[in-house]
């Protein structure tokens, strides 16, 4: 059993988790028709089908309780505050089944030629909501409260030692919903990570419905009349947004270091730093001399790629893989939505980057604090 | 006679005169017209349409997340309330005040509801989300509730962390801590942010620790007594003003927008 706890320690490196994940998720949430035949080839489709669920609830609650036997998996797991993520994990796996689910009957439908299941013929198939919606908000509500309840009695309010400014406890870490920005944080700068990256996802989800506007396929679940959209969407909120969250929730560990979940969480674990940027990469690495006084020459590297990547790419995309999104879009939506997209693909591009060159920033102009 | 002995007591109850002067047009509601009215006639059934597609009603459609978050929104304003009777936000008895809650009050589970019900609503609003995301329900019409939606996401958000440094222990300071050093770097407007330094003339900068946006969030350059009462007056008051005037928005918009999105 010892070599099971060994084998999830190890693959739950971000470098080897992260990896696989991007790797199977288009094939999971098909973008594309290539995509979408190998989704079916491979019976990916059978995710979505009730047996599934069933063994996958099984499976994560089997592995729960094995873990518990374990003194470190049970110490985090365990943590007052974090015992809420648990159960997002087990809600968002059952959420996520329950929109596929009947996605994919729906979808079935369409293709048949009949209407989706949530198709009413009006007037006739109206109810009122006296009694059918006040008897299922009654009973939402009851089971919510007893729910609450339950948990408010098992389990006492976390309280620690009085606040002491002077002593920082490690690692220090912020409130759950905001660990997928801290976990950023190893791989930008502050005001990205923490100022300009989650005014984007804001900007970003604000701006969804005004990319995507075209009212069919609304009102009900469907999912291949909608599957970019919906791949994109299921990137960013399950993979940017909440595995960041179990990641920095679960396996981060005194000096932010990365605990595998049933790791001993050791002070002393020491991890090589040695990050560089892109100018020392260029002047002395490669062209063996020192740095170049001139801020603008020591940095011109930097930012030439980052002109490309935010000025040349997108209009080269424009002509090529993303035409018909073009012209569909139009210009200036079109602008947006590939100026969000590129900005969040950075995140992924900049870890990358870390993990294989130990880089630090492409631009690194700290006299002014701009880092990127 | 033999008609009347056959009413139950709610009924009789029902047609009583105070009964009639609470429950506009009174009685229990039996057939279609009176069940229409005791919506029609209800202030806070009347957020409902009278009749609603059926799918709409249906859990597996809704999950019913959107009305779970505001239920929740509502135990949190009532045990929060309670809690507030206890609760002095200041040093010396912030801590004091969360531990004699646990140890005096008998069956105090407020602070437990408090808490529990702040994570629960964190969750139950991002569910929601994602449901109108997957339900194409964020299409026009509807593309400015979902904005709406977004806002109350991060009401939601700040309310969370706003609460989380109230109990003054180290949990509490160091989770803001961590949260509140961000803004030093803000663009223009942290002392440590890009851009800062230019906003100036000559030598005096105007973007200091002193002048910062963190300075204004914590109400100092250390995490001390202003920011704990800075946290608390915006998460027991401040916020929660705010993000009943976006919920009330929220729920019209659903109204106006032509209720729960359906199939074309
Ligand atoms: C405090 C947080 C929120 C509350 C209390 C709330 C409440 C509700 C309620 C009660 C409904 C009726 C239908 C349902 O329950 O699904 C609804 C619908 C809706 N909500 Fe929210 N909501 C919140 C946050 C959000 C967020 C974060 C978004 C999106 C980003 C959003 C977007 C929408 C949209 C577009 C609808 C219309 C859905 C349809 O027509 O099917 N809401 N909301």
């Amino acid at each position: 059993m010892d070599s099971f706890k060994e084998i999830v320690n190890y693959i739950s490196n971000p470098t080897i988790l992260f990896t696989t994940v991007v790797l199977v998720f288009p094939f999971i949430f098909p973008p594309s028709d290539w995509f979408e035949k190998w989704h079916r080839r491979l019976g990916l489709h059978h995710l979505w089908g009730t047996k599934f669920i069933v063994i996958a609830m099984l499976g994560m609650v089997a592995f729960f309780m094995y873990g518990l036997g374990d003194y470190n998996f049970q110490k985090i797991v365990l943590k007052p505050d974090n015992v809420p993520i648990s159960g997002l994990i087990f809600l968002v796996a059952f959420f996520t089944w329950l929109a596929m689910n009947q996605a994919y009957k729906n979808d079935e439908r369409l293709n048949a030629g009949e209407k989706p299941n949530e198709y009413f013929e009006a007037p006739n198939d109206k109810v009122l909501v006296w009694p059918d919606l006040v008897y299922v908000e009654l009973i939402s509500l009851i089971i919510a409260s007893a729910f609450l309840l339950v948990w408010s009695i098992g389990l006492p309010a976390p309280i620690e030692e009085p606040a002491n400014p002077t002593e920082s406890p490690n690692p220090a870490k912020a409130p759950w919903y905001f660990l997928g920005l801290q976990e950023m944080l190893v791989y930008f700068d502050p005001w990205m990570a923490g100022v300009v990256i989650p005014s984007l996802i804001l900007v970003g989800l604000m701006a969804i419905p005004y990319i995507d506007r075209n009212p069919e396929n609304s009102g009900f679940f469907s999912y291949n009349r909608r599957r970019l959209a919906i791949s994109v969407f299921m990137f960013g909120w399950l993979v940017l947004w909440l595995m960041l969250i179990i990641v920095g929730t679960f396996l981060r560990g005194p000096n932010w270091n990365i605990f595998g979940p049933f790791e001993y969480w050791d002070i002393h674990k020491l991890e090589a730093l040695t990050n560089i940027n892109v100018s020392e990469i260029i002047y002395i690495k490669w062209l063996n001399k020192g740095l170049p006084d001139s801020i603008i020459i020591r940095e011109i590297w930097g930012i030439s790629i980052l002109l490309g990547y935010f000025l040349i790419l997108p209009p080269l995309l424009a002509k090529t893989f993303l035409k018909d999104m073009y012209a569909r879009l139009g210009s200036v939506r079109y602008s947006v939505f590939i100026v969000l997209i590129l900005i969040a693909i950075t995140l992924p591009i900049k870890m990358y980057l870390r993990w294989m060159f130990n880089l630090k920033y492409i631009i690194a102009i700290p006299e002014y604090f701009f880092n990127f | 006679m033999a008609e009347q002995t056959k009413k139950s007591f709610l009924e009789k109850a029902a047609e009583s005169q105070v009964w009639k002067s609470i429950f506009r047009g009174g009685g229990v509601p039996r057939n279609r017209r009176q069940r229409m009215m005791s919506v029609l006639n209800s202030v806070f059934l009347h957020l409902h349409p009278v009749r609603l597609p059926k799918h709409a009603v249906k859990l597996k459609f809704t999950w019913c997340m959107g009305g779970l978050s505001f239920f929740i929104f509502l135990i949190l304003t009532i045990s929060g309330i309670l809690l507030m009777f206890y609760y002095r936000p200041t040093i010396e008895y912030a801590y004091t005040d969360i531990i004699d809650l646990a140890e005096q009050v008998p069956f105090g589970i407020m602070r437990e509801l408090h808490r529990w019900g702040a994570h629960a609503m964190v969750i139950t609003v991002w569910l929601h989300m994602f449901r109108v995301f997957m339900t194409g329900s964020y299409k026009p019409p509807r593309e400015f509730n979902w904005t709406v939606g977004v806002i109350l996401l991060l009401l939601t958000l700040m309310l969370s962390f706003t609460g989380y440094l109230l109990p003054w222990d180290q949990l509490a300071i160091w989770a803001i801590t961590v949260g509140s050093n961000m803004a030093r770097a803000a663009p223009f407007l942290g002392h440590e942010g890009p851009g800062a330094s230019l906003l100036a003339i000559g030598d005096i900068n105007f973007i200091t620790m002193a002048s910062d946006a963190r300075f204004a969030l914590i109400g100092g350059r250390f995490m001390g007594e202003a920011a704990l009462l800075r946290f608390y007056v915006l998460h027991c008051i401040g916020l929660p003003f705010i993000i009943m005037i976006f919920m009330s928005i929220h729920f019209w918009r659903v109204r106006k927008d032509g209720g729960i999105s359906t199939p074309v």
